[in-house]
Formats: structure tokens, sequence, C-alpha cells
């Protein structure tokens, strides 16, 4: 073992390249087993069932079949799946880690519940949101967002959709399917209606 | 512990848009990011332990029938913070071309043979200290159509999660003196040279085996510092 050396600096982020299927989202198509899923779904959950999905588009609106999405969210009780989280014992299986590869025409989707209502740093309520992490060949870095849900109404009081231009909320909030369990939301890297990214 | 995740750290990054690299041109956005303060939504991550990796899963040159074409090598380091604490228990994926430079991937068009004995993906976990290691053939380097007579450095690809998910890091390691270095806009979309050389590993003759294999060191360091009063959020 080394001794431990303060390091003059982070390892900076390369693209996840166009290549990472076979390692990263494998489902099946070789010979590798997956580590995640696209579903935060356990036996032991509980809370509201939804579906999430979408397209991923570039600065032409073409659809980007290379991509691949990472969600992170509270249980139905609002607790995170991290010892960090001191609050309280989440569901006791729940993870809340998803991980999806856009398919040829550029289509994600997720299973998971709708989280519950978790605080912001001055202890407020934030609206139930899923954090999203877009990894892509072209992008050097991933890029952060959120995902709200379009029925709730605590999103007008959200601390964080309040730090976004209003003609620019919607990118965020993935709009109810009528009569199904099923959000949608499209994610624009570049241009018109271009996703609101966040520097985390 | 707790952890604080001070923005400017980023700046090792690369910027979203690097011209060079063309495929950032229509998949960076055009409008600035929005600064946020951090909730526990980003302070947290997804943990994830042994249960998720099997046994040998480190180790690439074992997945078939036989072993894989190329020269074998050890690749190991530690998983660190900002303050050079290991991280413990974290998942580290690892994917990566094979001796021929060539990707199992379908849409990998390259002319170079595929090896019948290597996928190319592992994964392990950071022991206590923060400790990870695999074993693999090292990966040849690749022609790709970014510009004319476009080659890769040799890399294997790194996915690591960390403290939270605001650590979580994918990245490329290469290895020391590549003379495709200078000619390859995804290496250099890294503005700083001194980042840029934290994405190289250094070979590591103490842990050779003799024999056996070459050994190679690469440590990756996540974002998050201890939060003390002296800390400027």
């Amino acid at each position: 073992m080394q001794d431990s050396v303060k390091p003059d600096g982070i390892t900076p982020s390369q693209t996840v390249g166009p290549f990472f299927k076979y390692g990263l989202t494998p489902t099946g198509d070789y010979a590798w087993n997956d580590a995640f899923t696209n579903s935060t779904l356990t036996p032991d959950v509980s809370g509201d069932r939804v579906r999430i999905e979408g397209r991923v588009l570039d600065g032409d609106g073409a659809t980007v079949p290379d991509a691949m999405l990472e969600i992170w969210q509270a249980d139905a009780q609002g607790r995170y799946a991290d010892p960090q989280d001191k609050r309280a014992l989440p569901n006791a299986s729940f993870r809340g880690f998803a991980r999806c590869g856009t398919d040829k025409d550029g289509n994600y989707s997720f299973d998971t519940i709708r989280p519950g209502t978790v605080p912001d740093a001055d202890g407020k309520p934030q609206a139930p949101h899923l954090v999203l992490a877009v990894f892509a060949r072209g992008m050097l870095r991933h890029l952060y967002t959120r995902i709200y849900f379009g029925d709730e109404a605590g999103n007008t009081a959200d601390p964080v959709l309040a730090l976004v231009p209003a003609d620019r909320r919607a990118t965020l909030i993935a709009v109810r399917d009528a009569g199904k369990a099923v959000y949608k939301l499209d994610l624009r890297l570049q241009g018109d209606n271009e996703t609101v990214f966040f520097d985390v | 512990m707790t952890f604080i995740y001070p923005t400017g750290s980023n700046t090792a990054h690369p910027l979203p848009l690097s011209p060079e690299y063309k495929s950032s041109i229509k998949r960076a956005p055009n409008k600035p990011l929005i600064p946020m303060r951090h909730t526990l939504s980003e302070l947290t991550g997804p943990v994830y332990g042994h249960e998720t990796v099997r046994e040998g899963d480190n180790d690439l040159t074992t997945q078939h029938k036989g072993e894989p074409l190329g020269e074998r090598i050890i690749v190991h380091g530690h998983v660190r913070d900002e303050d050079g604490r290991g991280v413990p228990n974290t998942l580290v994926e690892i994917w990566q071309a094979n001796a021929c430079g060539r990707y199992v991937h379908v849409r990998d068009q390259h002319p170079a043979p595929l090896d019948p004995n290597f996928t190319g993906a592992g994964r392990t976990v950071s022991d206590a200290a923060g400790y990870y290691r695999f074993v693999s053939i090292k990966p040849g380097a690749y022609p790709w159509g970014n510009h004319h007579n476009a080659w890769r450095p040799a890399h294997i690809h790194l996915s690591v999660f960390g403290h939270s998910f605001v650590s979580r890091l994918v990245t490329q390691m290469y290895f020391p003196g590549d003379p495709l270095f200078p000619f390859d806009p995804i290496f250099n979309s890294v503005p700083d040279e001194k980042a840029r050389m934290r994405m190289v590993s250094s070979f590591d003759l103490e842990n050779t085996k003799p024999e056996w294999a070459l050994c190679y060191r690469f440590d990756i360091v996540l974002r998050g510092k201890n939060a003390t009063p002296m800390e400027n959020h």
C-alpha cells in the first residue's frame, strides 16, 4: 500500500466513447453480465411505479443512438439509499440507481418509483425529482440534469427549478401520458429547447 | 465523514465543446450550465459492493476457453479523494480494445481481427484502502474517422462511482510515453498539461511479475474532500 499523498487535482473526465455497450450496458448482446439495468424496482419497494421514457437528440435534432443515461433518486419517502443520508433507512433493498443505453433510435426508458420530497441545502422541500447523468460519444464529460414530474404541484415552489429561467423549465419536466403511469421527456443536448444542464 | 465537492475542481475536466474532437460539435450544450448548491440529491450516491462483482471479473484474460493474444498486463492503483484518502468499496468498471486495437462492439469496423478469447470488459470493487487491481492485455492503438490519419493512443476506459453522484467519473487510462499523445484531440481536450498527465499510468517495475506480466500503476482521484471549517464553500 502506498502512503496517502495529497493529489495535485482530480483525474479529468474523458468521453465514454462509442463502444461502451459491451462493458456497461451489454443487456444480453455480449458475453458479459449487467451490473445494472434500467430499473430501480425491487420486490420490497413501496411507492407508485412509473416509467420515464424519451429520446436523446443532438444539435441537429438527430437521435443519439449511443448515449448512456444514469438516474439516482430517493425512495417514495424521500430517503436516499446511502449511509450519508442519516434520516432513516429506506426500503431494505431499494438502491435508487439505474442505467440505460439509448437504442438505435435514440430511445431510453427507466422503470422506477416516484420519489418522495427531499430537503435542499437549507432544509426546504424540493419537489420529487431524479438526478440524471448523460454520457455519450462526443461528450468529454457527462452532463447533469434533473427530471421532475409534470403533475406535481410542488414544482412551482422547487428551489432548483426556481434557478432556471421560466421559459426553459419545461426541459426538466416529464409530461404524463394521460391515464398511464408513463412520463415522457426528450433530452436535447444542444440548440432549440436545449435541456437545462447544471454546474454541480 | 462528510465530504464537500468544490466546483473549482471541475476545471480539470475538458470543456464540453472541443472542436478538434468533431463529435463534440453537435453534442455540447450551447447554453452555460446553471450553477446550483448541492443538495442531498447531489451529495449522496449509489452504493454497490462486492455482491455486484463475481469472482474473476477483474481478470480479463480468463473469461474464455483460451488465453487472449497480446501482452499480458497488471493495472492497479488506488481510488482516492481530493485529500488523498483511499475511497473504499467503490465499483470500478473497465472496457477496452483487444491487442490489435479492435473492440468487440458491433459498430467497430476497424479491419483488425477479433480475439475469440477476449471480450475486454471487467469490474472490481476497491478494498478498504481504496486499492483495486485488474489483469488484462495491453490494448492496441486504433484508427478513427475524426480527421486524416487519426489514431487513438492505447487506452483503457474506466468508470468509477465514489462517495456521491457528483464524484462520478468516466475516464480513460493511457500508457506512458505514447507517441500518439500530441495528435489525439480527446487526450488534449484536457486543457492543463499536469491534469492531462494524471490520465497517464506509470510503469511499475516493482510490481511487474517476473516471467509473467508488466505492471502499470494508475491512481484515480475523484472529487470530494473533507468538510472542515477552514474549507471555503
